[in-house]
């Protein structure tokens, strides 16, 4: 029913993600500071005399829980809005949630994660969210 | 004639205070470039050292340097706990201040020098056995050297030998035995297998500008007066910063990006190069003593780095070779012209001058490097130098000290 979204991107692109997500409709979102490396391995950076290698990147993982047949559209913004072609623009994992509880209703599943005026209470989903 | 003059006394006693900041601001600089489990322990090496080293110098650290002199070698025993050292001035010394601010002045660059060892060992020493070795160093390094260079009959201020404010004393004795210390002590864990990052540069900056305000206390207050020489080793002392920290930017921009911790040691090392040259050389002449000390000490970082020593925060680099360079560029510039209490250098006419500065230099390499290694030895056999492997992973601020500087 409902699948989790973790993109790990550039910090930089947070505001960028956050409102290519808010566009679509995406409103519940929570972002974590991670530190990380993929297949760039790290950067140099100047020192005292010359450079030296860090391997550990900071990098912003942008965590988003959401119903089966948004996790498409939500991908694509995510990767359209996160991407500059250069190494270090990040990866999103997928997994499978197996239930969602909103703890000041005891909503529960796909009722727990609907919010008003999100990517399923409206149409056309490319307006931004009404009041 | 000896009577007291109120502008010299309260510029010697604003000297001293600047002097004095100038060790919790190495705390900072040091403190910056390690790694934040850290911080606490390597801020503490440089603070406990004012705690330790204030009452070393009021009890006999004074007294061993200035006191009655034994065959050139040591001060006698006779101002032990600052006795007969008051109100009325020591002529031989500073005869239009108090005794009592010319020992309060210099009690700060007893306080600095070992605290400026540290960066050596940062990381891994135990504190116990730290404290031991500051007060012994303190005692059998720094006391006898600075008794041979600044004391009345010292074997090298009897050769000739110029140093200002303690290019020798200080620099070159802190420098070389950093060396032979972090030699006995060994790598931390890790070392060489990945950078270790500094922690928080912003630290680094603060202490390095403060260290450039207060060495106009140190150099500056060396005049031990409120007049020309004073002046002029103060724009002697901001020129050598000045040029240092352009030309280190311009080296470590060649190889990168112009660093910033790169500009702030730049800047440090011009400090240290003028500081025995600051009262008897022009600024022109600091300008060039500090664009050459730039180099010298890039490059002796990266020699340090080629034989894989852990001498981790460059002190020897720094403040060695800096200090080294310094000695050896006053018998170079030195001029009568703007101290005629000093000597002309080899570019004055006197090559004489020269050759005293490098009989100076060598005699306290060796002296500074050799002594360190052995108490740094017998240390490391009788206590132990270092932490154990587990303490040394989980860092000192905890291990060693119970605390964490960040909640």
């Amino acid at each position: 029913m409902a699948k989790k979204i973790e993109a790990v991107i550039r910090e930089e692109k947070l505001n960028d993600v956050k409102e290519a997500l808010r566009q679509i409709g995406i409103v519940g979102l929570n972002v974590t500071e991670v530190r990380g490396h993929g297949r760039q391995g790290g950067i140099c950076l100047a020192g005292r005399t010359g450079t030296y290698q860090v391997d550990l990147l900071p990098k912003v993982q942008v965590n988003i829980v959401l119903s089966d047949h948004n996790v498409e559209r939500t991908i694509e913004a995510i990767q359209q809005a996160a991407q500059t072609g250069v190494q270090g623009d990040g990866i999103i994992f997928i997994y499978p949630v197996e239930d969602v509880i909103r703890i000041r209703t005891g909503e529960r599943g796909r009722q727990a994660l609907t919010y008003m005026g999100d990517i399923d209470t409206r149409q056309p989903a490319t307006q931004a969210a009404p009041k | 004639m000896t009577t007291i003059n109120a502008g010299d006394t309260a510029w010697v006693l604003i000297a001293s205070t600047l002097v004095l900041m100038m060790t919790p601001a190495l705390a900072f600089f040091y403190g910056g470039m390690v790694r934040k489990k850290n911080i606490l322990s390597t801020l503490n090496l440089s603070f406990i050292i004012m705690s330790l080293l204030s009452v070393q110098w009021v009890l006999y650290g004074y007294s061993l340097v200035f006191g009655s002199n034994f065959g050139g070698i040591i001060g006698g025993l006779n101002f032990l706990g600052l006795s007969g050292v008051g109100a009325s001035p020591n002529a031989a010394y500073a005869p239009t201040i108090p005794h009592l601010a010319f020992a309060a002045f210099q009690m700060m660059f007893a306080i600095i020098t070992p605290a400026l060892i540290t960066g050596a060992f940062v990381e891994r020493v135990r504190f116990k056995t730290f404290l031991v070795f500051s007060l012994l160093w303190a005692t059998l390094v720094y006391d006898p050297v600075a008794h041979w260079v600044w004391g009345t009959g010292g074997v090298l201020r009897q050769l000739g030998a110029l140093d200002f404010a303690g290019g020798t004393v200080v620099h070159i004795t802190a420098g070389f035995s950093a060396l032979a210390f972090a030699m006995v002590i060994g790598a931390r864990k890790g070392f060489g297998a990945s950078a270790f990052e500094p922690h928080n540069i912003p630290y680094s900056v603060l202490g390095a500008g403060l260290l450039w305000v207060g060495w106009f206390g140190f150099n500056g207050g060396s005049a031990l007066a409120a007049n020309g020489v004073a002046v002029n080793a103060v724009v002697t002392t901001n020129t050598a910063a000045a040029a240092s920290g352009l030309v280190w930017m311009l080296l470590s921009w060649r190889d990168d990006r112009p660093s910033v911790l790169g500009i702030i040691t730049g800047a440090v090392v011009g400090l240290v190069a003028v500081t025995p040259a600051a009262g008897y050389v022009t600024p022109l002449s600091a300008l060039a003593i500090g664009a050459i000390a730039a180099p010298i000490s890039y490059y002796a970082i990266r020699l340090r780095q080629r034989f894989n020593l852990d001498e981790s925060l460059d002190v020897w680099a720094c403040h060695g070779m800096g200090g080294t360079w310094g000695a050896l560029a006053t018998g170079l510039f030195a001029t009568k012209a703007v101290n005629d209490a000093g000597a002309n250098g080899l570019f004055y006419g006197n090559p004489a001058q020269f050759l005293i500065q490098l009989v100076t230099v060598v005699v306290v390499v060796i002296f500074a490097f050799g002594v360190t290694s052995m108490v740094a030895k017998l240390l490391n056999r009788f206590m132990g130098l270092r932490v154990s492997a587990s303490e040394e992973q989980v860092g000192l601020d905890i291990s060693e000290h119970g605390e964490r500087a960040y909640a």
